[in-house]
């Protein structure tokens, strides 16, 4: 079958002949992928920063696909159900499942205590192959994969299984109150989700920070949010300040994660030296930026095993920070009713309609972030086969 | 080699203790619970809790997929969780790294670093592995150039055109080098 194939840092090929998966545990399903997105996390596995990415992995954990086989003991899914599939993989009956912790189930990644199993999320995430192919196995087929409701359009669809409930979580974990200023710093499709959610939840202003104006301009007609280049600042977190009344954003979500520019400190200690997880500038300027006792929501991702970020002044200022990843069995009923009721389209997001054939491309072009490119969907061959 | 304290403790007795404390320690504690609030709770909405992490060892999981290949596994937790990706198993020099790295906790630079150490030989091992089966390099495509040079083309020559300087400029300071030698 078609599949990306990692090869290295910035290194991406196109197998076209990788063996199609099988039935591995009575649990798992197959599922021929309809839809695939690159995430803006993917870039942190293509930039070689999450440990343990092994040659030959196949990325991808957006995806849409067609039930094509099932396991013995699958009782909810059956052959030929059309599901969009949670990037979380996740068993449903650990306490962290029961306890609707889908990001940090106990029972799907071996290799890591600090995180979940995720599709395509190097070994770090469970070692899981994932839906940048045409072919995907699917493990514990019957807890979060979810039959696509009739009259969804597939691109909000395949949308729900990261992008659309990691923004939701992020404003969610703001605990955002009626009339807050909320700051969101990122402005890529997770921080486009947030800020366009943040209203959802009371906010009464919601700033957009980041360094790419086109983004900055889809920010302001996406999420209906004031949107600023912080290159145009001196400092991001006086600007901050001079906009909250010297008080401090009620919520700051920090949208970025390890990936962020905008200190030369966190760029060459982060990014060149490798003397800590990436950078850690959104953070930085996020718990700065909130108000005493605010609160930070962070939804960007981090690698292990650490960051520079201020913690006297979290202590100091009585900072709560929440953050998690995304459980997105426990938010979709809510965004598929926000959807189809027509008060979201996330879909507008999706720039680039691109064959999976052209998946290095598409890669380069997410991460240098060329011809305006907001969020890249990959379409495999057999998509559309009987 | 010295037994550390970890190598000692008990296992899995954490929440017998809990139960033996509650039943019997608690009462003459003075104040035990009397402040306890359930509405205390941070992780709400997105941790729905129920107790169920005091019932942590006592959850019904799923038949353990068969252990058909090499699987690492943290030393974090007791063995191999009940479903694993397949997608890579360690080979080769850097199958070596990663099972030394995985001796040690999450909690170490030497997990993490190691483990950054072991990807960069298996980019190396990547490439020997093409050689070997006829593939050659093809950074037009792999590296996606052929984007920059569709989208980003003067940008792209610039770069092309420096990292060509620089390398010409080395190399001829080591031819000259040489001579002088």
């Amino acid at each position: 079958m078609l599949a990306m194939n990692f090869r290295g840092p910035r290194q991406i090929r196109l197998d076209r002949n990788k063996p199609e998966p099988e039935i591995k545990h009575p649990y798992d399903a197959i599922v021929r992928v309809t839809r695939s997105l690159i995430c803006g996390s993917d870039l942190h596995l293509y930039h070689g920063r999450v440990p343990d990415t092994r040659v030959g992995m196949t990325f991808g954990h957006e995806f849409t696909g067609v039930v094509e086989a099932v396991g013995s003991g699958v009782q909810k899914l059956k052959v030929g159900d059309h599901v969009l599939v949670p990037f979380n993989v996740a068993c449903g009956s650990c306490p962290h499942c029961k306890q609707e912790l889908y990001g940090n189930c106990n029972e799907s990644n071996p290799q890591a205590t600090a995180v979940g199993g995720f599709f395509g999320y190097a070994h770090t995430g469970g070692g899981y192959d994932g839906g940048q192919a045409e072919y995907v196995r699917v493990p514990y087929a019957d807890v979060s994969p979810t039959i696509i409701p009739a009259g969804m359009d597939l691109e909000n669809a395949v949308l729900l299984t990261d992008v659309v409930p990691t923004g939701y979580q992020a404003a969610e974990q703001g605990g955002i109150h009626k009339g807050d200023t909320v700051v969101v710093f990122g402005a890529g499709p997770v921080g486009l989700m947030a800020a366009r959610f943040a209203w959802f939840f009371g906010a009464a202003r919601v700033i957009v920070i980041d360094h790419v104006d086109y983004r900055l301009e889809f920010a302001r007609k996406f999420a209906f949010a004031e949107a600023y280049n912080y290159r145009d600042m001196k400092d991001p977190v006086l600007f901050v300040k001079k906009a909250t009344d010297y008080f401090g954003a009620d919520v700051c979500i920090d949208a970025v994660g390890c990936d962020a520019s905008g200190s030369a400190l966190q760029d060459i200690t982060g990014k060149g030296l490798l003397l800590q997880a990436g950078s850690a500038t959104a953070l930085h300027w996020a718990i700065n930026s909130v108000k005493k006792g605010g609160i930070v929501s962070i939804i960007g991702v981090y690698g292990p095993p650490w960051n520079l970020a201020p913690i006297g002044s979290l202590m100091n200022k009585g900072i709560t920070i929440r953050a998690n990843q995304a459980s997105v069995k426990r938010l979709l009923p809510k965004l598929i009713d926000h959807i189809m009721s027509g008060r979201i389209n996330p879909k507008e997001m999706i720039t680039h309609r691109i064959p999976l054939e052209d998946v290095s491309d598409a890669y380069r072009m997410f991460s240098s972030k060329l011809d305006h490119i907001i969020k890249p969907l990959l379409i495999p061959p057999r998509a559309n086969a009987a | 080699m010295q037994t550390e304290l970890e190598d000692t403790i008990a296992e899995f007795q954490d929440r017998k203790i809990a139960d033996r404390n509650l039943k019997n320690r608690t009462k003459d504690i003075p104040g035990w619970g009397m402040d306890a609030d359930p509405e205390n709770d941070p992780t709400y909405p997105m941790k729905h809790w129920n107790g169920a992490d005091h019932e942590r060892l006592n959850y019904e999981k799923a038949p353990q997929q068969p252990l058909d290949m090499e699987v690492l596994h943290s030393v974090e937790r007791p063995g191999v969780t009940r479903v694993f990706g397949t997608s890579s198993p360690p080979t080769g020099l850097s199958g070596a790294i990663r099972r030394y790295a995985y001796q040690y906790s999450e909690a170490t630079a030497t997990h993490w670093m190691t483990l950054i150490l072991a990807d960069r030989i298996n980019v190396i091992e990547g490439k020997l592995s093409d050689l070997t089966h006829g593939i050659l390099p093809n950074p037009w495509i792999e590296r996606g150039w052929r984007a920059e040079w569709k989208h980003n083309r003067p940008a792209f020559i610039r770069k092309a055109a420096t990292t060509g300087l620089l390398i010409t400029a080395g190399l001829l300071l080591l031819k000259r080098k040489n001579k002088r030698k």
